[in-house]
């Protein structure tokens, strides 16, 4: 199996945390998105679409992050754990709720203000003005939000005792922010000890080396600074400002 | 024991999972929540749904959003025909991988063009949306549509193969969301239209235009509609939207 990732994406490192977490071996293939190069020719043979993550069993190709955690799980059911991706009915249902919501809610609102923090100085040479940025954290405040009192609740996990998909995509998105330096833990008990139980239940080593990229997301201005193609990089990234 | 669907059809999602539910003659009760009227805010709905959105389904003591969430619950709980969520890893894979892509995609852009363009924000909220706005959004629901066409649909009938599956179900519905804004969608687009066709035969058009009806007579109400019971919402709009 290959990967196509860049660990900067949040949906690349749910899909590596799980290859990893549960054993599956993939052939790693980076595509560098700072670079630009899921602009290639040849990368658009892989992905029309041109984003990460996409996986490559035999000749079948997949994207989106959900399918291919789906199919990772599905395809693997008979020697996985049965708490990743739950068969009974209504914990199942828990988690593809989770995994529907957070497409336009989470991750929208955490991705907003990683672009706004990390990205926009770079590509329109100023600081985003206040109020987008305030807007944005806003956004954010009110997911996290419903993440704590809608999907968790009093539990230890979105779906109950043990760790399911669904917290794994949650916490991804959740480090993306945290990634540009603002601290969404702080003042939020709840979210912080759910933060260090998934931790545990991944292993932190392998959290960590999921997430040594994007922690260095401060140096990510001087390699788009040093990147030629830059230039032809801006107008896409602008749109993503709006 | 019937399940509890909280609806209104003026919602895309909404329309997918009723015609989901009527199509496989599954027990349910139709609970109305009136958009419009701001009935998602109230006490009573609150107490189904912290997210005050719909779909929610309940049934006894569980509850559920999301439909996606809710279609693969009714799938599984009502053992409904395969070809809606085949077994077969690598169809259903396509239809997850549909079913994730659309909600930043084709949902988004086409709720966008219906709320900034024709619908909400001029009639009702009385603000004026930028000609340049109006022609992104209808650039981006193009978009959308050409991916659907190209990398969803390619020469097969249907997303999955050859049959209807809850993919095509939650596009269709999608796409009857501009159309019933007057937006002529499917001119130029044949393998569209034929695909419109075939998704129509296939769910019924009795049942189809039922669920439709709503959607397609809501131009001359919204004319009618008072924005002032809007006031809550409008700032939540316009920050989504502008």
């Amino acid at each position: 199996m290959e990967l196509y990732l860049d660990l900067h994406s949040q949906p690349c490192r749910s899909v590596f945390l799980l290859a990893k977490a549960i054993g599956i071996p993939f052939e790693f293939k980076l595509v560098e998105l700072s670079a630009g190069q899921q602009y290639s020719e040849e990368f658009g043979k892989i992905n029309v679409m041109r984003k990460v993550p996409v996986m490559k069993d035999g000749s079948f190709v997949l994207t989106e992050s959900v399918a291919i955690l789906k199919y990772m799980l599905q395809k693997h059911s008979s020697s996985l754990a049965d708490h990743w991706y739950p068969a009974d009915l209504q914990q199942r249902a828990r988690v593809n709720e989770y995994l529907s919501w957070q497409h336009m809610n989470l991750r929208a609102h955490g991705s907003k203000v990683f672009l706004l923090k990390a990205v926009f100085p770079v590509i329109m040479g100023s600081e985003v003005p206040k109020e987008k940025m305030d807007t944005a954290v806003q956004d954010l405040n009110q997911s996290l939000q419903m993440l704590e009192d809608k999907f968790l609740q009093n539990k230890p996990f979105i779906v109950g005792d043990k760790i399911s998909v669904a917290d794994l995509v949650a916490i991804v998105e959740i480090i993306q922010p945290v990634a540009t330096g603002l601290d969404v833990f702080e003042g939020r008990q709840k979210l912080t000890a759910w933060r260090d139980r998934v931790k545990k239940a991944l292993g932190e080593k392998l959290f960590a080396e999921a997430h040594e990229v994007i922690m260095k997301v401060g140096s990510l201005p001087q390699q788009m600074q040093n990147n030629s193609n830059l230039e032809m990089l801006k107008p896409k990234f602008q749109k993503l400002f709006s | 024991m019937a399940v509890e669907l909280y609806l209104d059809l003026l919602s895309q999602p909404c329309r997918s999972v009723l015609i989901f539910a009527k199509k496989n003659n599954i027990p349910h009760e139709v609970r109305n929540i009136s958009l419009m009227d701001g009935e998602q805010y109230g006490d009573h709905f609150g107490k189904i749904s912290l997210i005050r959105k719909v779909p929610a389904l309940r049934d006894g003591d569980f509850t559920l959003t999301e439909s996606p969430a809710i279609l693969l619950y009714l799938a599984q709980k009502f053992q409904t025909p395969e070809h809606w969520y085949p077994a077969d890893l690598q169809q259903r894979a396509r239809i997850d991988e549909y079913l994730s892509w659309q909600h930043c995609a084709l949902r988004l852009h086409g709720s966008k063009l219906e709320t900034e363009t024709e619908l909400m924000i001029p009639e009702v909220l009385h603000v004026e949306v930028p000609k340049e706005k109006m022609e992104a959004a209808v650039e981006q629901l193009s978009g959308s549509l050409n991916l659907l066409e190209e990398k969803f649909l390619q020469d097969r009938p249907f997303i999955a193969g050859g049959h209807i599956s809850l993919a095509d179900l939650v596009a269709i519905v999608e796409v009857m969301q501009p159309v019933a804004c007057g937006l002529d969608v499917f001119g130029g687009r044949p393998k569209l239209n034929a695909w419109r066709d075939r998704v129509q035969a296939a769910i019924g058009k009795e049942l189809f235009d039922e669920v439709h009806q709503n959607i397609l007579g809501s131009q001359e109400r919204v004319k009618e509609m008072d924005g002032s019971m809007l006031e809550s919402s409008k700032a939540n709009m316009l920050n989504l939207f502008m």
